[in-house]
């Protein structure tokens, strides 16, 4: 019973926080936010009894593809900065 | 307008079909047919006490396979995306803050830590819960450590294409001695299978899935590396 209410717990958790990444304005907020649903999903895993998927998701889910996704925006930043800068220099064309 | 109530329709939509996956979820009582006959089966086929590594290294073998397989062309795709245009721009050194105190002292603690528990997880996968991916994710979580704790670092290039490599061969190589001295390919009983609970059980499971762990470890490592931009 008890396994039960804290499945349900996190499942309301993942739920206000893959809403919550959805609607934020900045990007930052909503890669925590979704690796944060990983986490709680993680959790909900190893609830049911599975350890395996839950390790599974701990670290893919929520800690590397959090790192990718923060890497690609840095990247992504970068690219449209040197962008910016090859105009200026072609004659401030937009 | 339309626009919204199309989206609309196409939730409610996704809703219905998914109403009997909600309905049905659940702790079974008791597992089906096949999962009582993997119960049954596995430690005696392959003496492995973790269940979930049987299936997935020998009954699902083959599947496997084909995991470490699309892995591989993840990487060698981030590889050959990220890695060509830096070197057009190889001699503007991007400047790059240095991580914290604090982020590099527990790096130099927890590097050894990670590697060691990422070893121990894919060992014991025929044992405890986890296995090659798992392990090989943590110790991929070390090498990321060391990247953000000083962005300057560069991982070994060779010794990590060394090591998926070989680790890749050695994986290959294991699945083709079950169809020698075995019922087929990835049959992991070609070794002698030992008592059930012990470390040296359970035939090849343990090589495999060491051979996976370091395989996966490297490949992430890569795609870490590539991420970060300045691989020459």
């Amino acid at each position: 019973m008890v396994v039960d209410m804290a499945i349900l717990v996190s499942g309301v958790v993942m739920i206000a926080a893959g809403i919550g990444a959805v609607l934020a304005k900045s990007l930052l907020v909503s890669i925590i936010l979704s690796g944060g649903v990983s986490l709680v999903a993680s959790l909900v895993f190893l609830l049911m009894g599975a350890p395996d998927v839950a390790m599974t998701e701990a670290a893919i889910g929520s800690g590397l593809t959090t790192v990718v996704f923060l890497y690609a925006m840095a990247r992504s930043k970068q690219a449209d900065h040197e962008d910016a800068e090859a105009n200026a220099e072609a004659g401030g064309q937009p | 307008m339309m626009r919204k109530i199309l989206v609309l329709l196409a939730v409610i939509g996704f809703g219905v079909a998914m109403l009997p996956l909600v309905l049905e979820a659940g702790v079974a009582e008791a597992p089906g047919e096949l999962a009582t006959a993997y119960l049954e089966q596995s430690p005696r086929d392959f003496a492995a006490a973790n269940v979930v590594t049987a299936i997935v290294v020998s009954y699902r073998g083959f599947d496997t396979l084909g995991e470490v397989a699309v892995l591989f062309a993840a990487t060698a795709g981030v590889g050959a995306l990220l890695t060509k245009k830096r070197t057009e721009t190889a001699g503007a050194e991007p400047e790059r803050k240095p991580g914290t105190e604090i982020l590099g002292t527990a790096t130099g603690l927890l590097t050894g830590l990670l590697v060691m528990f990422g070893v121990y997880i894919f060992m014991h996968g025929h044992l405890t819960p986890g296995g090659g991916f798992q392990g090989g994710v943590v110790i991929a979580t070390a090498v990321l450590l060391n990247l953000l704790a000083s962005p300057r670092s560069r991982v070994a290039h060779g010794v990590m294409t060394a090591v998926e490599s070989l680790s890749g061969a050695a994986y290959v190589a294991l699945g083709l001695l079950g169809v020698v001295l075995a019922a087929g390919f990835l049959d992991p009983r070609a070794l002698p299978l030992g008592t059930l609970g012990a470390l040296a059980s359970a035939g090849a499971i343990p090589l495999i899935y060491s051979a996976i762990g370091l395989k996966v470890g490297a490949e992430l490592s890569g795609i870490l590396e590539a991420l970060k931009g300045d691989r020459e």
